[in-house]
């Protein structure tokens, strides 16, 4: 099982459990619909197009409403601590949450009781929790971007807003921040940074830098990380070797943002609408 | 520390701490005790602490609130009439934290992005329209976007006034600059 949990940004939303199909631009789970919008719904939307395009099950969502008072957020991570071991997942995908250490830790135990670890990936505020809690190398692959790789880099920032100045002015050094994160074992074994230039990293080591289709524009629009995370996730779920994925992932998503020809001003649906072409551009056999 | 954190830092010894707390400085202990009931009915792990010297300000007790749920937790009390004097992001023992400064700023011609931190906000140079928000890992984030895009930047609501967490302030940073670049230059 491929599972992707987050937060949709409505209050009434409740804690749902299920699996998800995408219909006229929307989610659907059992009755709920949620709109496509930047955030978790992009990512998971970004992995179904990915799962129909190799005929492939689609994932179950585990989600809850949160608009940042945290009451969603907490009560999933109580929820997956207890569901996770039930379910037993061969990749889970953690999304938007509201950072709490107590709560992650929770969850990072009920991981820990499973006989076989799935592959676990983790993103946005999952990743700051992870890393807050000094458990990032129980991960297998983040996917922060410059200013998280920062963050990462940062051995005493608890948020990406405490990041040190001198680490933010170093952006252009990604290689020096790269290097520091894995020194404060601050990182999963692999990295995805998401940027102008895609790196990805293995241990240290920077195995390929993505730079075409070079779209700056794609920096600027809400999703396009999420969309990236959410086309790796499902590739690695189908197969593909998490450097494999991390490379085609890269491509697909930059592919995508292309055909969309996107202005700053671009929302994230329109591109997601192109993961498909995209798709069939580079991976045209549907072979591993 | 909770029962969990004790139990994570026994068994993985060589694990680091972070120090994901904040304290809040009141004017007087009648304020620091008024605020612990508050925010303990709200359901927000808080905790009655002494200050460190170098921030005392006024009274000689503070309370203690996890970091990233800051900006929430003061909205909540000013909603009661209590503003605390200050936030301060410290754990006993360590270096007190300072909010990020750095800014990123990339023109695209009809379009102008700001980045604060882990934040993006980005607005259209003749309209003022905000056409896009990117970045961050908080719930409010895709809240915040949700609210904000297609709104006129010098009508819009502050980013403060909605989010609840620190990438909400960040955006906040990055809103405020963008607004210093396109509507005061």
């Amino acid at each position: 099982m491929f599972l992707i949990t987050g937060i949709v940004p409505h209050e009434d939303f409740p804690l749902i459990l299920g699996k998800t199909e995408l219909k006229n631009e929307a989610l659907k789970i059992d009755t709920l619909e949620i709109p496509v919008e930047r955030g978790t719904s992009a990512l998971i939307s970004a992995s179904i197009k990915v799962l129909e395009y190799f005929n492939k099950p689609l994932p179950f969502v585990f989600l809850v409403g949160d608009i940042g008072k945290g009451n969603g957020s907490k009560n999933l991570y109580k929820s997956l601590a207890e569901v996770i071991p039930k379910l037993d997942p061969k990749l889970i995908t953690f999304h938007y949450i509201l950072p709490d250490v107590d709560g992650c830790l929770k969850v990072i135990m009920s991981l820990e009781k499973l006989n076989s670890k799935p592959f676990l990936i983790a993103d946005a505020g999952f990743m700051y929790v992870v890393k807050m809690a000094g458990y990032a190398n129980f991960f297998d692959l983040f996917t922060p971007d410059i200013g998280e790789l920062a963050f990462l880099a940062d051995e005493e920032a608890p948020h990406p807003f405490y990041t040190r100045g001198f680490l933010l002015a170093e952006e252009n050094k990604i290689e020096d921040l790269i290097k520091r994160a894995y020194q404060y074992k601050n990182t999963p074994q692999y990295l995805l940074i998401k940027g102008e230039k895609d790196y990805i990293v293995k241990n240290g080591k920077i195995l390929e830098i993505i730079l075409d289709p070079i779209i700056p524009e794609l920096e600027a629009i809400g999703g396009t990380g999420d969309t990236l995370t959410g086309i790796v996730s499902a590739l690695i779920y189908i197969g593909f070797s998490p450097e494999k994925a991390c490379s085609l992932g890269s491509k697909i998503n930059r592919l995508a943002g292309a055909l969309a020809n996107p202005t700053p001003a671009t929302q994230i649906f329109e591109i997601i609408k192109y993961i498909t072409p995209a798709l069939n551009i580079c991976i045209p056999d549907k072979i591993l | 520390m909770s029962f969990f954190a004790k139990l994570f830092k026994k068994k993985k010894e060589n694990k680091k701490e972070f120090f994901d707390k904040g304290i809040l400085i009141f004017e007087n202990t009648l304020e620091v005790i008024r605020a612990e009931g508050i925010l303990k009915e709200k359901g927000i792990k808080v905790k009655v602490v002494g200050p460190p010297p170098e921030v005392r300000r006024g009274c000689d007790l503070a309370i203690e609130i996890p970091i990233v749920e800051s900006m929430g937790i003061i909205k909540i009390l000013k909603t009661y009439k209590l503003e605390p004097l200050d936030f301060i992001p410290y754990n006993k023992g360590q270096k007190l934290l300072k909010p990020v400064n750095i800014f990123n700023i990339k023109d695209f011609g009809k379009y102008l992005m700001v980045r604060a931190a882990n934040m993006k906000i980005t607005v259209d140079k003749d309209t003022l329209t905000i056409v896009n928000i990117s970045g961050g890992g908080c719930p409010d984030v895709p809240f915040l976007a949700s609210k904000l895009i297609g709104l006129n930047l010098k009508d819009a609501p502050q980013p403060k006034e909605l989010g609840h967490t620190l990438c909400g302030y960040a955006l906040q940073l990055a809103f405020d600059k963008v607004k210093e670049l396109l509507c005061f230059s």
